[in-house]
């Protein structure tokens, strides 16, 4: 964790007359929760290494509406998104680079309806784009010839069809990736989603994250990797629930990447 | 001759009740909203060849992917021969086609080997389904109707698969006595390659049980045919039709994509801006969400009338299979159901939609159940023609939280945190980028 951060809002940007190529939606998550703040800068951190020219919305970014949206308030949700996109075009952004997939799919999906137009990217698509590119290389890096599985997130998989570029960032680590035995369309959910983060779960017989870290601890592998803040959320608690956290890390695919590169 | 009038007699009144039950069935659906489909029609296309036509999404499950494609191909090859009953019934002919000869010979014969194929498959879906042992043919939702209708369609196949062999065989028979009889549609041996096989049990019937047999069995397919197709209004078995419409109009959108409610967006616009310009809401107000059946779209009705009830959504489902009363196929059982019952309330008041004090909401689908769901979409994924329960629960949980102001306390408070913070936990905005300073 060498290099010092420098991320500029887009405000700063303006005062200082630049004109930054891609808006980096940080999300709640990624702004207010602990651990997943590691993630976000571990995204920032890479965008920096590679010169990409970006900024964040600092306090003026807010929630996209997602889980008032998924619990049925779409009159909220309606509100946040067309707030966030009046200020979006204020900054002329084109292209958006999201560290949560429930924000990549609100704005790519479901802004465009209410006139929100912009080339959204997760972070993995964007990262993998940047490694193809030969901007960051990884040698003999942290997680060589590790075993590493990959839980998708349903808002970047079956949502949106992406299941390539995170797998392509871990081979891109030399480590060995292992599927779980429901993976990529097949895969099964965090439990998470659809705003379950933000209640107690109904009834049941098991928690659906413990269900799924079984999938994960089955694979042997030493390090979950993750695409989302919620996901990492649930798998974490998850390996906790099975006292497993001295030998199974649940990690972004982001921090793995700046771990592997020494950034 | 009598036989002729009794067919066309027979014929008329099946039409009738198909006829009146699809008349039903489509009034049914079109109780439910219109909605703007987005996508071009050869993108439609496309995705019905695919799955419906292609059964593109039932390989996940190879073996019971093959078994149904036989049943499926074997249905459909073998009913060109409804073609020929017709005639036959019609104009009192007997085999009317044995005259371009190879070729019938070489349909009949693979008519034959397909409905032996139906058959086999039949039993096993049969013993499969009821052994237990496979747990989406277990759960609570399928008690009662729903496994009748499963085994009595299975038991109505193999008897008209046997039908149809049982008339070959007698056919078959027929060659070994009489065979240069002038009266006898004479259709080659080869033409009976399975039925030929266990004719032997015929073996020693006179001419006349023979012709009797083989009379029966022919009346017996072709009203167990025309029978299927008016009870395939009443059951599951739609599916056999709808597949095709179902997945036309499904969603083209990722599966992510939720629709944003136009009447909202209205009001939100007209929130943010007095001033703004919206049009007026199209037919009067509506309810924000669906709290019954007429709130939902008419997508969302046609996927109830196709569902199979073949119960892969709620097996992939992460709340059901963690043991909440959440059944995705439930809520596509369900919304057919009410809607069955509105449409008989409205046929037994003139076609006028009665207040009956029920609805979709609660009578049916229970809040619980609603809130179960991760919005992870396996379930769409999952269903082999296309549907969409997703698209249900959320509109069933607005109208909960838009018209009710209902929801968990702790959704109530992850509102009011979005409301005034921005976010959905009590944080202070202005704390949304202390990440870059430490
Ligand atoms: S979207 Fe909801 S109903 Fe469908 S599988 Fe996921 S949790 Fe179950
Ligand atoms: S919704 Fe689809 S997957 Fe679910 S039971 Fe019906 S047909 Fe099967």
């Amino acid at each position: 964790m060498s290099t010092e951060l420098k991320v500029k809002t887009m405000a700063e940007c303006v005062a200082a007359g630049e004109v930054p190529e891609v808006l980096f939606w940080v999300g709640c998550a990624g702004s207010f929760d602990d651990r997943a703040k590691k993630i976000t800068k571990a995204i920032a951190r890479i965008l920096q290494h590679c010169n990409v020219s970006f900024a964040i919305l600092g306090q003026e970014e807010t929630c996209t509406g997602d889980p008032a949206k998924r619990a049925g308030n779409e009159f909220l949700f309606q509100m946040m998104a067309m707030q966030n996109i009046q200020i979006l075009q204020g900054y002329e952004v084109k292209k958006i680079v999201t560290g949560c997939p429930h924000c990549f799919n609100t704005i790519k999906n479901e802004y465009p309806g209410l006139g929100g137009q912009f080339e959204v990217l997760h972070h993995t698509q964007l990262i993998n784009q940047l490694m193809s590119e030969g901007k960051i290389t990884i040698e003999g890096g942290a997680f060589k010839g590790k075993k590493i599985t990959f839980h998708d997130p349903c808002y970047l998989g079956r949502a949106n069809g992406e299941y390539e570029a995170p797998r392509e960032l871990i081979r891109k680590l030399d480590a060995e990736l292992v599927e779980m035995k429901r993976s990529k369309a097949n895969g099964l959910c965090c439990g998470a989603g659809g705003a379950q983060m933000f209640k107690e779960a109904e009834q049941g017989l098991k928690e659906i994250n413990v269900e799924r870290t079984e999938d994960a601890l089955a694979t042997g592998s030493e390090v979950v990797a993750a695409g989302c803040p919620f996901c990492n959320t649930m798998m974490t608690d998850g390996v906790k629930h099975f006292e497993k956290e001295q030998s199974v890390q649940v990690k972004d695919i982001a921090e793995l990447i700046a771990e592997a590169a020494d950034l | 001759m009598i036989a002729q009038i009794a067919f066309v007699l027979l014929l008329a009144t099946a039409s009738f009740f198909i006829f009146k039950r699809f008349q039903f069935v489509k009034r049914n659906i079109l109780l439910g909203r219109d909605v703007q489909l987005a996508g071009e029609p050869s993108q439609r296309w496309s995705t019905m060849i695919r799955v419906a036509l292609g059964q593109g999404k039932m390989f996940t499950r190879p073996f019971a992917a093959v078994m149904h494609l036989i049943l499926y191909a074997g249905f459909i090859i073998i009913n060109i021969e409804v073609l020929e009953i017709l005639i036959d019934g019609l104009f009192g002919t007997h085999r009317v086609f044995a005259g371009i000869g190879g070729l019938y010979t070489f349909l009949i014969a693979t008519f034959e080997v397909l409905a032996l194929l139906v058959l086999v498959a039949c039993v096993v879906f049969l013993v499969r389904r009821n052994a237990g042992s496979i747990k989406r043919f277990t759960m609570p939702e399928l008690k009662g109707w729903p496994q009748n209708d499963a085994n009595l369609i299975l038991i109505t196949e193999i008897l008209l698969m046997t039908a149809f062999l049982t008339m070959n065989a007698c056919d078959y028979q027929l060659n070994q006595i009489i065979i240069k009889d002038a009266s006898h549609t004479y259709v080659s041996d080869a033409a009976f390659p399975i039925s030929s096989i266990w004719s032997g049990v015929l073996e020693g019937s006179s001419q006349n049980a023979l012709h009797l047999i083989e009379r029966f069995c022919w009346w017996f397919h072709i009203i167990g045919i025309l029978a299927f197709i008016v009870y395939l209004s009443y059951s599951k078995h739609l599916h056999i039709i709808l597949a095709f419409p179902n997945t036309y109009y499904s969603k083209l959108q990722a599966p992510g994509t939720l629709n944003n409610l136009q009447s909202v967006t209205n009001e939100v616009k007209l929130m943010l801006d007095p001033s703004a310009q919206v049009p007026p809401p199209p037919d009067g107000p509506q309810r924000f969400g669906a709290k019954d059946v007429n709130d939902l779209s008419w997508v969302n009705l046609m996927n109830a009338y196709s569902c199979t009830e073949c119960g892969r959504c709620t097996s992939e489902c992460p709340a059901n299979q963690t043991g909440k009363l959440l059944s995705p196929r439930k809520i596509m059982m369900d919304t057919r159901d009410r809607l069955e019952e509105v449409g008989r309330s409205m046929d037994a008041s003139g076609g006028e939609w009665k207040e009956d004090g029920k609805s979709l909401l609660r009578d049916y689908i229970t809040e619980e159940e609603l809130w179960a769901c991760t919005s992870c979409n396996a379930c769409t994924e999952a269903c082999p023609i296309n549907i969409n329960p997703l698209d249900i629960i959320i509109d069933l949980r607005r109208y909960l939280i838009m018209e009710e102001s209902k929801s968990p306390e702790s959704i109530t408070v992850m509102f009011n945190n979005i409301e005034n913070n921005g976010a959905p936990w009590a944080m202070s905005a202005m704390d949304r980028d202390q990440w870059r300073n430490n």
